[in-house]
């Protein structure tokens, strides 16, 4: 057994789902109890579908149980034929469904259905959303793309490729998928398929008709890529073109898989974000300490944007999804740091309060243990909320992506002069650093000095409306203050100098000097002491 | 004004015609009343042993919206509890005595059984015992289901508090009278309604559940309660088995329906009907006025309810008694007629009522007759706004202060603002 408050994937059936509710006629009969419905609102409510998710829920009680839920389970097939007229049908069992060992594959079987059925396996106790989400579109790709479709003639078309990978609610999918193909077409390459998302049942029929395959996302893509690589012999892109160097690496990629010429759209630097991010007024995002954390493709996405692109440092790296944490892996050792592959967000909790950053890059679950510790936090990755959906275009890929990235990236850190200001004048009554960067408005963020508004000992509670909520300390609290049995270690002239030292660095500030002093050694930390280990950690 | 009229009991058996439906049912299971039960017991921590799924459920049905650690938590069962390999009570012990280091301020952990604990049959009571010797005495260790098998939604609520009941301390036989107000209120609908009950000189008064476990309301033969909720049939049963006596009443929706259910708790006290009318008139007359502004809007506009919580049949007996809706369905998960006798005399006559779903033919229902507004679950609302049909989040007729006098203006416009929004868009 695991303990968890929060999870950062469903169980495998949500990934089935997801990819059942990105396409065009597929219906999902899903052997379960009542209340596995609430995730037909994943898709309602929080991607604002005007649809209800294809899915029909065989609802079974306890009192069906070793009775009749096969039989409910057949007869809800029926319905479902008669009713919503679906071109193929997959099936399968939830977590509960799968204790009760019906067999749907077995039920549906012998029913002699006039569609296509797919029958899934999807262990719900072993594998979870992402992982449930490939092998369902795997198994939709093996049973219905026609083994006989073959690209046609080169020399009488455009270069044709299938997009791979894009879901119901994925982390701005829809808007990729309209820059990636909107870059291809400038590119003079046509898309043959973009599945699961909007793909109907004729479209994965004619999957082999492309010359190859780009895997958008690898997470719900790869499976499916790999055995039409094994069946048609198509060739996969896997770079994923998130920022402006791995925008122009797939750009050369694809152009020579093609046989286009690339040259003319990388001369053009269609991207604004590297001037942006030249322009002098950004100097101050130098070295700026970033933890990244999401889904791995976009963890290390972001990784390399962070420091290629930003100029920021990598203070933290790490995915959820260990099924890709070789990617971490090999990134994290790029950028000299150790690797977090967990899906326990105490854990990550903990690694951002260690790495003390000054801007935190996450999924939803970061963001709320951002804003708890007043850190700004930008969202890059799935599980996503109601505010990832935004009405206008807000791509992660392509140079719109980029563009898009470097403002929001950006935007929650406080701007270039106003950090110096902060630095020079701390006692001003409206312009002190606790009061947040002025362009963000005027939260009170909690004092991130020593052991004030801090609750005992744990960490502090943002939270309005939670009641008294005391934690034993995880290590540190939030601000880097030393446990209480340290209280004696900073003289007060260093403890006052400390404070003048702008609250988005504080926390480094306390936690390296006193390392310093430990390391030598040094009882008391005095003001010579603060300086000495500034000197020492200058960057 | 004069107590509320005698209303025909004899008839109310069978007033109205039920559908009964069964088929895929759109509707949350139990465990989705942590969400509110973990707020309202202040000291109490709920542990569902489960899946990914409870898990997911959990935080999805509380929109990721609670920043601060909450009180509630998942002990996720993997492979290697059902196959055996790890024995899932020790699996169990050490999850629980993890969580009890972490949050040394819980002072009562409920074991929440789920759909896969249960037909694995794990044991939930036994671990409960066994869990709550070794912690005893500061942490208390109950338990109960919420699982989808045999909860829906609100069930989970009555599951809990039903599970409460043993553990309520036992009060002498000449012990005064005492009044349980039983369900979980928000806090401030609480508050008016002790305040009330004090005008009334009723000062006996107790919750079930109270702001902390610790503090349950002692029962017995003298004791007497009235349901706040009408979905806690378990509860009320318990409670009976208990020695206390369940008040008849309206549920306290609206000015009749507070009334009612005040004038039971008086009846019971022996208040005065003089005193009843003077404490209660300024409040009906305030409530009366706060209702006049959302009649307008309400009055002959049609509702369907689809079943979710259980509170259909008093908000639709609300609504067509006091602003005039019309009533064109009203489904509810499950139809308890021995604590809706009441209700249903008080409903219209010839009101569809519907018991159990087959979701995809009640939508075929909502189609065909076009209510003005349909009540129904997140996972329908915005498929049915896209067909231009108003809808009406039933959870939020959960999750807001919607009983009594003071708030009955508050729940007409909830009802309200759906069409009032529908009439200002030009987009």
């Amino acid at each position: 057994m695991q303990l968890s408050v929060w999870t950062y994937e469903g169980p495998p059936h949500v990934g089935a789902m997801r990819v059942a509710t990105a396409m065009e006629g597929v219906h999902y009969l899903l052997h379960s109890p009542q209340g596995d419905t609430y995730a037909d609102l994943l898709f309602t409510m929080i991607e604002r579908k005007a649809k209800r998710p294809p899915v029909t829920y065989t609802t079974f009680q306890a009192r069906d149980l070793g009775k009749d839920t096969s039989q409910l389970f057949q007869t809800a097939a029926l319905d479902i034929v008669g009713r919503f007229k679906p071109d193929a049908m997959i099936v399968g069992a939830s977590c509960t469904a799968e204790l009760i060992q019906d067999d749907p594959a077995g039920l549906i079987e012998n029913m002699g259905l006039p569609i296509p059925v797919i029958p899934l396996e999807l262990p719900s106790y072993q594998r979870k959303e992402h992982w449930g989400a490939a092998e369902t579109f795997y198994q939709i790709v093996r049973h219905l793309a026609d083994k006989d479709r073959r690209p046609s003639d080169k020399a009488t078309r455009r270069p044709l490729v299938n997009l791979l990978g894009p879901t119901a609610l994925g982390f701005r999918h829809r808007d990729d998928i309209a820059e990636i193909t909107g870059l291809l077409g400038n590119l003079s390459i046509d898309v043959n398929v973009t599945a699961p998302l909007g793909a109907a049942v004729a479209d994965i029929a004619k999957l082999g008709e492309a010359d190859f395959n780009i895997v958008l996302y690898p997470e719900t893509g790869d499976l499916a890529a790999d055995y039409l690589k094994r069946t048609f012999g198509q060739p996969a892109v896997r770079t994923v073109p998130i920022g402006v160097g791995a925008t122009q690496d797939f750009i050369r990629e694809v152009a020579e898989l093609a046989g286009v010429d690339s040259e003319p759209m990388l001369r053009e630097g269609l991207s604004r974000m590297s001037w942006w991010s030249r322009s002098i007024d950004s100097n101050y995002l130098t070295g700026k300490r970033v933890f990244i954390f999401g889904d791995a493709t976009h963890a290390v996405a972001a990784a390399r944007i962070a420091s290629e692109e930003l100029g920021f440092k990598v203070v933290g790296l790490g995915c959820y999804n260990r099924e890709y944490a070789r990617d971490i892996r090999a990134a994290a050792k790029l950028y000299g740091v150790e690797p977090l592959i967990t899906d326990d967000h105490l854990a990550v909790e903990q690694a951002i309060q260690d790495a003390q950053p000054e801007l935190v890059l996450g999924t939803q679950m970061e963001r709320h243990i951002a804003k708890r510790f007043a850190i700004p936090c930008t969202v890059i990755s799935s599980p996503v909320h109601v505010q990832d959906f935004p009405a206008r275009f807000s791509p992660q890929m392509g140079f719109e992506g980029a563009n898009v990235i470097f403002d929001s990236w950006v935007h929650p850190l406080v701007m270039g002069l106003e950090e110096h200001l902060l630095t020079m004048f701390r006692d001003d009554f409206e312009f002190h650093d606790a009061a947040g960067a002025s362009h963000l408005g005027h939260q009170i963020l909690p004092d991130t000095g020593r052991g004030t508004s801090v609750t005992a000992g744990g960490v502090p509670s943002a939270s309005s409306n939670a009641g008294v909520t005391t934690l034993v300390p995880l290590h540190h609290p939030a601000d880097g203050s030393p446990p209480r049995a340290g209280e004696e270690l900073w003289s007060p002239e260093a403890e006052a100098e400390l404070k003048k030292i702008p609250f988005f660095v504080r926390g480094k500030a306390r936690k390296n000097t006193e390392l310093f002093a430990a390391e030598r050694g040094v009882a008391t930390i005095e003001l010579a002491t603060l300086y000495e280990a500034k000197a020492h950690y200058a960057r | 004004m004069n107590a509320p009229a005698p209303l025909a009991l004899a008839q109310a058996e069978d007033c109205a015609p039920v559908l009964k439906e069964r088929g895929q049912r759109e509707v949350f299971c139990g465990l989705t009343g942590i969400i509110w039960l973990h707020r309202k017991m202040q000291d109490a921590f709920f542990l569902v042993v489960g899946s990914r799924t409870c898990a997911h459920l959990l935080q999805s049905a509380a929109g990721v919206m609670i920043f601060a650690e909450p009180r509630f938590a998942t002990a996720i069962m993997e492979e290697r509890d059902l196959a055996g390999l790890a024995d899932a009570n020790e699996e169990l012990d050490r999850i629980v005595d993890q969580l009890l280091a972490r949050r040394p301020e819980i002072k009562t952990l409920f074991l929440v059984g789920s759909c896969p604990s249960e037909v694995t049959k794990l044991e939930r009571a036994k671990a409960a015992t066994r869990l709550g010797a070794k912690h005893a005495p500061q942490v208390r260790i109950l338990n109960y289901s919420g699982s989808g098998i045999e909860t829906t939604f609100t069930e989970g609520e009555d599951a809990c508090l039903a599970s409460l009941v043993p553990v309520m301390p036992t009060l002498a036989g000449d012990a005064p009278k005492n009044l349980i107000i039983v369900g979980s209120l928000p806090d401030i609908v609480e508050d008016q309604f002790r305040r009330l009950f004090a005008e009334l000189g009723i000062a006996n008064v107790a919750s079930l559940p109270e702001r902390a476990v610790a503090d349950l309301p002692g029962i017995g033969s003298n004791s007497s309660f009235l349901l706040a909720q009408p979905f806690l049939g378990d509860t009320a049963q318990a409670l009976e088995e208990r020695g206390a006596r369940r008040l008849e009443a309206l549920f306290p929706f609206g000015v009749e329906g507070t009334t009612s259910w005040l004038y039971a708790a008086a009846q019971e006290f022996e208040v005065d009907e003089r005193h009843f009318d003077d404490v209660v008139r300024p409040y009906r007359e305030r409530a009366t006025t706060a209702l006049a502004h959302h009649r307008e809007r309400l009055q002959g506009r049609s509702i369907f309810f689809m079943p979710d919580s259980q509170l259909e049949v008093p908000l639709a007996r609300f609504l067509a008694n006091e602003l005039g809706m019309t009533l064109t369905e009203v489904g509810t998960p499950y139809l308890h007629r021995t604590h809706m006798v009441q209700e249903l005399a008080a409903l219209p006559a010839g009101v569809m009522l519907s018991e159990g779903q087959d979701v995809d033919r009640q939508l075929d229902r909502v189609r065909a007759t076009k209510p003005d507004l349909t009540v129904c679950g997140l996972g329908l609302a915005n498929p049915l706004e896209a067909e231009g049909r108003s809808t009406k989040w039933a959870i939020e007729l959960v999750f807001s202060p919607i009983h009594g006098f003071d708030q009955a203006g508050d729940l007409a416009e909830l009802f309200a603002r759906p069409l009032r929004r529908r009439d200002v868009l030009r987009v």
